[in-house]
């Protein structure tokens, strides 16, 4: 029997004012699995993730994570899901050791400081661990972003552009991680732009469109070519 | 104990952050001086004018500054979107609520401590014996400004004309507390005992449970907005 779903969400409708967002997104995601969505700027895909992650809350339809309804229990959502969204979350005048100490102690893990060097060690910014935030790159912030994600031991990861800003040693880390991170049985849902590396952790492809999903295929049945075919089609739009 | 180590790290943040960026803590005493030539010149060295509206005076220093300090509040957290990084830290919010507070109490304490000592100076003030009285005014009318005006400040953060909205939602707010500090003031300034403003201290502590109860129990919705 295949398992619960980590990740449910069913006729979500999303309006800021009279613009329409989300226009009846249903979607399943389950533990061990990884769901790409793509799309053009607008689509819908932060939107989702945001809703998914208890910052909004939906107009209509329901949002689950880990049978936890995103809306009416928030907190316990809170407690399984990781966020990585286009803000990295740090503080700019802390130490990248004191950013990851603040988000630990806030969230209520105990954590000591070797776990915090650990994670800080697999994103290899233990170097830096002292180094105030100001003076990393966009691309070390980006990776203390997925530190403090991964200090949190999420069940569900909600990325946004998780490789944005990232060299392509940091890409390589951040794919082999996510395999290990489904493997161990975690979901993920990712929106990206990115039609290379990014996709490899994906087992399936949703692509946006309007606020609604407009192609939903496991991304071993389609080649680079096809999906930029595809893409294109749906978007009007090219990768 | 969770809970006092999530209101504890958000006063090491906040003041570790101030500690080294010194933005408000600057702007601060720079404005307290200021205010200060300001009355300097506007009072004349009248002794007599001088000791009727001192107390006054000095709220009004304080009400000034509390109100450029708490505004920024939350600005910080702005940076990054780490805002959004609080509101998804599971966990009661008020303690991140609470560990405001304490960070924005210590800032503005201080702040206070300096403007009274210059005012002591600048205005040939003899405030020795009056200290301790006027340590419990300045202890309970500081908390009741800071635990509404904490509040306030979240209640603003995303809004746009938030410079403008802070002020307006917290100087009425803040009319029974600032009536009993001046009053409170005056009468340990001029030598009379606690005894004496007994009613007003008892005002101010009440403001300041009130006050500090309403943060505590609102800031969750306030922060999830």
């Amino acid at each position: 029997m295949a398992a619960d779903p980590a990740v449910r969400v069913i006729d979500l409708r999303k309006a800021f004012g009279t613009t329409l967002v989300l226009d009846g997104i249903s979607l399943e995601v389950r533990p061990g699995e990884a769901v790409a969505l793509l799309g053009a700027n607008g689509a819908g895909k932060t939107t989702l993730l945001k809703i998914l992650a208890t910052l909004w809350r939906p107009t209509r339809g329901t949002a689950t994570v880990a049978g936890f309804d995103c809306a009416r229990q928030p907190e316990r959502v809170r407690e399984r899901v990781g966020l990585v969204a286009h803000g990295t979350l740090v503080y700019d005048d802390l130490t990248a050791l004191e950013n990851l100490r603040f988000w630990s102690v806030l969230s209520g893990a105990t954590v000591g400081t070797s776990d915090l060097r650990d994670a800080l060690a697999a994103v290899e910014l233990e170097p830096f661990a002292d180094e105030r935030v100001r003076s990393l790159s966009a691309g070390m912030k980006r990776r203390l972003s997925l530190a403090r994600v991964v200090l949190a031991r999420p069940e569900v990861m909600l990325l946004d552009e998780p490789s944005a800003g990232l060299d392509p040693q940091g890409k390589k880390w951040l794919e082999e991680y996510l395999q290990v991170f489904k493997a161990r049985g975690g979901a993920i849902l990712m929106a990206t732009h990115s039609f290379g590396r990014g996709l490899n952790v994906a087992d399936r492809i949703v692509i946006l469109a309007g606020g609604r999903i407009v192609l939903e295929r496991p991304r071993t049945t389609l080649t680079p070519d096809e999906l930029a075919r595809l893409y294109a089609l749906h978007t009007e739009d090219g990768p | 104990m969770r809970f006092a180590r999530r209101a504890w790290i958000v006063v090491w943040k906040d003041l570790t952050i101030e500690g080294r960026s010194k933005e408000t803590l600057n702007a601060l005493l720079f404005f307290s001086l200021l205010l200060l030539f300001l009355f300097q010149f506007a009072l004349g060295p009248d002794r007599e004018r001088l000791a009727s509206v001192l107390p006054g005076l000095l709220w009004l220093g304080f009400i000034l500054s509390g109100l450029l300090g708490l505004g920024r509040t939350f600005v910080g957290e702005r940076e990054n979107d780490c805002w959004d990084g609080l509101r998804l830290a599971p966990g009661d919010k008020s303690a991140i609520y609470l560990g405001k507070l304490a960070g924005n109490l210590l800032l503005m304490l201080l702040v206070e401590t300096t403007l009274l000592a210059l005012f002591a100076v600048f205005f040939n003030v003899d405030i020795g014996p009056a200290a301790p009285g006027l340590a419990l005014v300045v202890g309970l009318g500081t908390i009741g400004l800071a635990a509404i005006g904490t509040l306030f400040a979240a209640m603003t953060a995303q809004v746009r004309a938030r410079e403008l909205l802070f002020p307006v939602l917290l100087l009425p707010v803040q009319v029974p507390v600032l009536l009993g500090t001046v009053k409170a003031t005056e009468a340990v300034l001029l030598g009379e005992p606690l005894g004496a403003v007994a009613h007003w201290l008892r005002l101010l502590a009440a403001a300041d449970v009130v006050y500090v109860a309403i943060g505590v129990l609102t800031f969750d919705f306030i922060l999830d907005g």
